[in-house]
């Protein structure tokens, strides 16, 4: 199997998603059966290729540094599901 | 008159002279919503008020401007859930955006909102636009109007339905790997992805984002024309949007296609496509041979590495992009003893299953030890493919073949076999890949009554010419004017 139970659990808790042990087992066939499929991919010589990350690459697209109008504090923490005056109520980051 | 099944420009001549109202056709879409979709359920979102006020102001409007030859102005228009819209909320299909109502307005709807067209709703998608069937919606599936046991396509599934049964004449839909034009091709309207960066992302929830693009579907391609002019073009809010000028989409009727050089790439007539697709497709490039253009053979030889390569580039992408859905600045949050306890638990309870799968793909492709072997590689053999491309428009002005492997497939065909799945989009996703644009259009019925698409890629920036030829072969033929019969 191209991935294994351990590196399943590896790779949800990078990805912080909390996972049932029954979908860590689905997951890794699952993700096994998709990586032999496209693993048939490696087989193509690419050492002369160049990567491409995106279709059209720009180099550094800036504007004037000139102030704009955003969106108002209240706005923004309008969409929050829990807040403290103006701030985002979160637990704490330390122990 | 059935004012639900016009043409754009059949509208807008009856709108100039007053027959109707943009309030009254307005009303006709929002009372065929009220009888229909409770079985489609095409929308997830339909504000009915704040629709008869915008047709109101498009009304005031025509009459300040009586000669306009605006073909937008007060016609009806569906977004998908995952573009934003100030003031609707936006799920993406999902748990995690659950209430969420977004503070601005995407680009693309904007312009449509200031060409004067009226925003009936949202309409269903699979969760964060991965998917094909629209299955993955946290919100239920959305039928196939042709057969309610089928589903619609996807991702934009409900934005194809919905313009299929005449629920609306025109409605967004965004796609990353064939989510416009597939859903198109299942339910028999026109759908046309633009190429890369013509239209632009902000304000569209980002999936994959060298992949995402804004796209169009309607009855034909007239009208996908019309509302694609208004919507395309450069924005300074998209860094990655281009600058290459709009052409003029001028029809000529009686436009013959004489010059008109189309490639049939060998690669996408493949074993196990479905015969009558095949035999369709085939009858629709004759008629455009029919029409005057000359037809040859092509070749884009890395097209069966495009499901890996997509499989790997997306994920991987939509691994980053999704990082921020932590339960902090939007969308419900699920409580934990700690910071980390509360992100893995709002993510890993909110986020659907494929949502979970491509997330992980991802993170694993991007992870220390596996990058180059696998994101690194598929970026190479990205640029492969763009290059078949490139290669490929020097000899032709475009490349015909099927959409789907298949018609539409019923609900539950592919139950937990997500690889069989992603089969489904071997023949669209190459377009994304290269950037290049994309035309769905419909070329009849299988034995079933489930309608067979096909489309037509061009070279980048070269939606014009595409649309053109779909308008030739619209002239000649009467399949997009079929309706299913929803009583």
């Amino acid at each position: 199997m191209p991935i294994s139970l351990q590196e399943v659990e590896h790779i949800a808790a990078l990805a912080r998603l909390e996972l049932t042990d029954c979908e860590k087992e689905r997951y890794t066939q699952q993700l096994s059966a998709i990586l032999d499929h496209v693993a048939q991919m490696q087989k193509l010589d690419t050492s002369a290729i160049q990567p491409m990350a995106g279709v059209f690459m720009a180099e550094n697209l800036l504007r004037a540094d000139e102030s704009r109008t955003g969106l108002s504090p209240e706005i923004l923490l309008s969409t929050s599901a829990q807040k403290d005056k103006s701030q985002f109520k979160i637990p704490p980051v330390f122990e | 008159m059935k004012l639900f099944d016009l043409s754009l420009s059949e509208t807008h001549a009856l709108l100039k002279k007053g027959e109707i109202s943009s309030r009254e056709l307005t009303q006709a879409m929002l009372d065929r919503i009220s009888s229909l979709d409770a079985s489609l359920h095409a929308f997830l979102y339909v504000d009915a008020a704040s629709a008869l006020a915008q047709a109101d102001k498009a009304d005031k409007r025509r009459k300040a401007e009586p000669t306009s030859e605006n073909p937008l102005l007060g016609i009806p228009l569906a977004v998908k859930d995952v573009l934003t819209i100030s003031g609707m909320p936006c799920t993406c299909g999902s748990r995690i955006l659950e209430g969420y109502m977004p503070p601005y307005t995407a680009t693309v709807v904007k312009r449509l909102e200031d060409a004067g067209m009226v925003i009936l709703g949202k309409t269903n998608t699979d969760e964060f636009a991965m998917g094909s069937s629209t299955e993955n919606s946290a919100y239920g599936v959305t039928h196939n109007p042709w057969d309610l046991a089928c589903v619609p396509g996807g991702s934009s599934g409900g934005s194809a339905a919905a313009v299929a049964a005449r629920l609306v004449p025109a409605a967004l839909g965004t796609d990353t790997g064939g989510s416009v034009r597939q859903p198109a091709s299942f339910c028999g309207v026109t759908g046309l992805k633009p190429t890369y960066g013509r239209v632009s992302r902000y304000g569209l929830i980002a999936y994959g984002s060298s992949l995402d693009s804004c796209g169009v579907l309607g009855r034909s391609a007239d009208d996908v024309a019309s509302v694609f002019s208004a919507m395309a073009g450069h924005d300074p809010l998209d860094a990655t949007s281009q600058t290459v000028p709009l052409d003029n989409i001028k029809f000529n009727d009686g436009q013959d296609l004489h010059g008109v050089r189309i490639g049939v790439p060998k690669e996408y007539f493949i074993k196990g496509i479905q015969a009558e697709v095949e035999a369709l497709v085939q009858a629709a490039i004759s008629v455009l041979q029919g029409r005057g253009a000359q037809i040859r053979e092509v070749s884009l030889p890395h097209t069966e590495y495009a499901l890996p390569v997509y499989y790997l580039i997306a994920p991987a992408e939509a691994s980053a992009n999704l990082a921020r859905y932590d339960g902090i600045r939007f969308g419900p949050r699920v409580d934990g003893e700690n910071m980390l306890d509360m992100f893995t638990r709002t993510r890993g309870g909110k986020f659907g299953d494929e949502v979970r799968r491509r997330i992980m793909l991802g993170t694993y492709a991007l992870s220390s030890g596996y990058y180059d072997a696998y994101y690194g590689q598929a970026q190479k053999v990205r640029t492969l493919i763009k290059r078949d491309f490139e290669q490929v428009f020097q000899e032709v002005d475009a490349v015909a073949c099927p959409v789907a492997p298949t018609t539409a497939f019923r609900i539950g065909a592919h139950g937990d076999d997500p690889l069989a799945m992603y089969l489904e989009d071997i023949f669209t996703l190459p377009a994304n890949l290269a950037g290049v644009p994309g035309l769905a259009f419909p070329v009849g019925f299988d034995g079933v009554g489930l309608p067979v698409g096909m489309q037509l890629m061009g070279s980048h920036f070269a939606e014009a010419s595409l649309l053109k030829i779909v308008h030739a072969y619209q002239q000649a033929t009467t399949w997009h004017q079929y309706m299913p019969n929803l009583g």
